[in-house]
């Protein structure tokens, strides 16, 4: 599908997201709300058919926070972002990681490392940081580590 | 064929009565560095596989918040070190994507030729490392040999075998050494004498092979689903080489296949990297004698500023598609930056195709995930 059709689709699925295509890709801000929902018919619609979740991230604005998920299809080689925006003092969104399982173990670093809290994860534990961190978030633009963070 | 067919769902494991949990690593040889796998195990048979990571997790994408679009570069050569190359590449494209800059032609085939001599470097040190993993020593030395040959050929034009740090924004960073394209030659020919060596040391060794066949089943559709990508997916029969997909630089004028296998076992994954080295000579012959005249690099500002927005490049790496995600708020250093490594995605994998195999047979199927620590922990 091209960036045009892809729009359109998005546009009947779920009518409240706002749509950016300034950039390479068709960008998608939906409400975490409604994230769950739209995954489930992103991944099982066979037009659609995004199986590929090639890069889920965070984005920390200060103000607020934003998912990012980059979705792929392997059989109509479409690509499109999902971007949905959290509150930073109480960060909350479904987990997808029934959906890809890929997102099972990015969720994991995400929840690390920007304390985003995925609702329904089947294993939300630390994976990068050591047993018993306490604190704040380390790629959160607020964090500082006097100790170990070398400023350059 | 052996085909995991008791493998335990995956539903949370936790340890029963008479289960065995285990540690391997983070300092064990089988790893490649310190990586650390917390294995619950009934009997011989594993029942889960837990990866422990940030041992040498030195927050590279926080680093490079503080550093320019010039400078962040150097420290994506310690990500995974094998493909310092390929890397240092995935972000000068993000770069150039941001900039608009168009690339001389000479550079962009300097790049590829240097890509290509990389991943073959990679997957050589892969084939040596896992031949050695599954006990046997003589084929780490057949495969430094030659991979030492392209880390000379490296030296004389980058400075460094190992960090690189050769692709700049705009083109490379000096142009190539007079002597590369005769050593480059020379190699093509070594390689070409000695890569039957390989196949006849271990590929066809019938001990290899039945440490490999059926070990560690991969199906096409958990192959997309856990996001691997590389070598791991193309050994399920899934297509997904960056270059084929999605080309960046001259590849799509390239004449090369890609690789597939069907088998989905380790055997398959093996087989792709020793014929994915095939490819990439084939593509160094192509381009070694071509390499068009002109400038290495373009003329770009000394200080780089980015303009508002989000950018993101897809390269293949040896180990699969690394992705470099900036965004930028039209400063000079970059406001978020984000680094998809291959290896991270093929980790998570590890758990799902080690379940119900048993423990001996776990070394064959991290040897066949080609994990490079620094690279999954960033």
């Amino acid at each position: 599908m091209t960036k045009e059709e892809l729009k359109i689709k998005i546009a009947e699925l779920l009518p409240a997201a706002t749509l950016d295509e300034t950039g390479e890709w068709l960008n998608v801000s939906v409400d975490p709300n409604d994230w769950l929902l739209l995954a489930q018919q992103l991944r099982t619609d066979p037009t659609l058919f995004f199986d590929y979740l090639f890069c889920l991230t965070c984005i920390d604005w200060k103000t607020h926070l934003t998912m990012v998920y980059h979705l792929s299809s392997t059989k109509h080689r479409h690509n499109i972002v999902i971007k949905s925006k959290l509150d930073r003092n109480k960060p909350e969104i479904e987990t997808v990681s029934a959906i890809w399982r890929t997102a099972g173990f990015h969720e994991r670093e995400v929840y690390e490392m920007f304390g985003v809290n995925f609702l329904n994860h089947p294993d939300l534990r630390l994976l990068i940081l050591p047993d018993g961190w306490e604190g704040k978030n380390p790629l959160r633009k607020d964090f500082e580590d006097t100790v170990n963070m070398i400023k350059l | 064929m052996y085909r995991q067919t008791d493998i335990i769902s995956d539903a949370q494991v936790s340890p029963q009565e008479g289960d065995l949990v285990i540690n391997v690593g983070p300092q064990h040889p089988a790893t490649h560095g310190v990586l650390h796998l917390v294995i619950t195990l009934n009997g011989e048979t594993i029942k889960k596989v837990e990866p422990h990571l940030g041992y040498i997790h030195r927050s590279i994408e926080k680093m490079c918040e503080s550093l320019t679009y010039r400078q962040f570069i150097y420290v994506t050569s310690r990500m995974d070190y094998l493909s310092a190359h390929i890397n240092n590449h995935a972000c000068a494209l993000c770069v150039e994507k941001g900039l608009q800059v168009e690339i001389p032609a000479r550079a962009q085939v300097i790049r590829v030729l240097m890509d290509e001599l990389t991943r073959i470097a990679s997957h050589e040190l892969w084939w040596g490392a896992m031949a050695m993993d599954l006990g046997a020593f003589t084929p780490f030395f057949h495969a430094f040999r030659e991979r030492e040959t392209i880390n000379d050929i490296m030296e004389e034009t980058c400075g460094a075998r190992l960090t690189m740090n050769y692709m700049v924004p705009g083109g490379v960073m000096q142009d190539v050494h007079p002597n590369f394209q005769r050593r480059v030659k020379e190699f093509i020919q070594l390689y070409k004498r000695k890569i039957h060596e390989y196949d006849e040391l271990v590929t066809g060794n019938i001990i290899f092979q039945n440490r490999m066949k059926g070990v560690g089943y991969l199906s096409p559709e958990d192959a997309v689903a856990y996001g691997c990508s590389g070598p791991v997916t193309r050994g399920s029969g899934v297509s997904s080489d960056i270059r084929k997909i999605y080309p960046y630089e001259i590849y799509d004028k390239l004449n090369f296949d890609e690789v597939l296998e069907s088998g989905g076992d380790s055997f398959a994954r093996y087989m792709i990297r020793i014929r994915e080295m095939h490819e990439s000579i084939k593509i160094i012959e192509q381009l070694i004698d071509n390499i068009p005249e002109g400038d290495f690099q373009a003329k770009t500002k000394a200080v780089l500023k980015l303009p508002k927005g989000e950018f993101y490049t897809r390269v293949e790496t040896a180990r699969g598609e690394l992705g470099v995600y900036i965004v930028s708020e039209g400063g000079t250093t970059p406001y978020r930056i984000k680094f998809r490594s291959p290896g991270f995605s093929n980790l998570s994998v590890l758990d799902h195709i080690a379940r119900g195999s048993k423990i001996g047979d776990l070394v064959a199927m991290m040897g066949t995930l080609d994990l490079v620590i620094p690279d999954i922990d960033r």
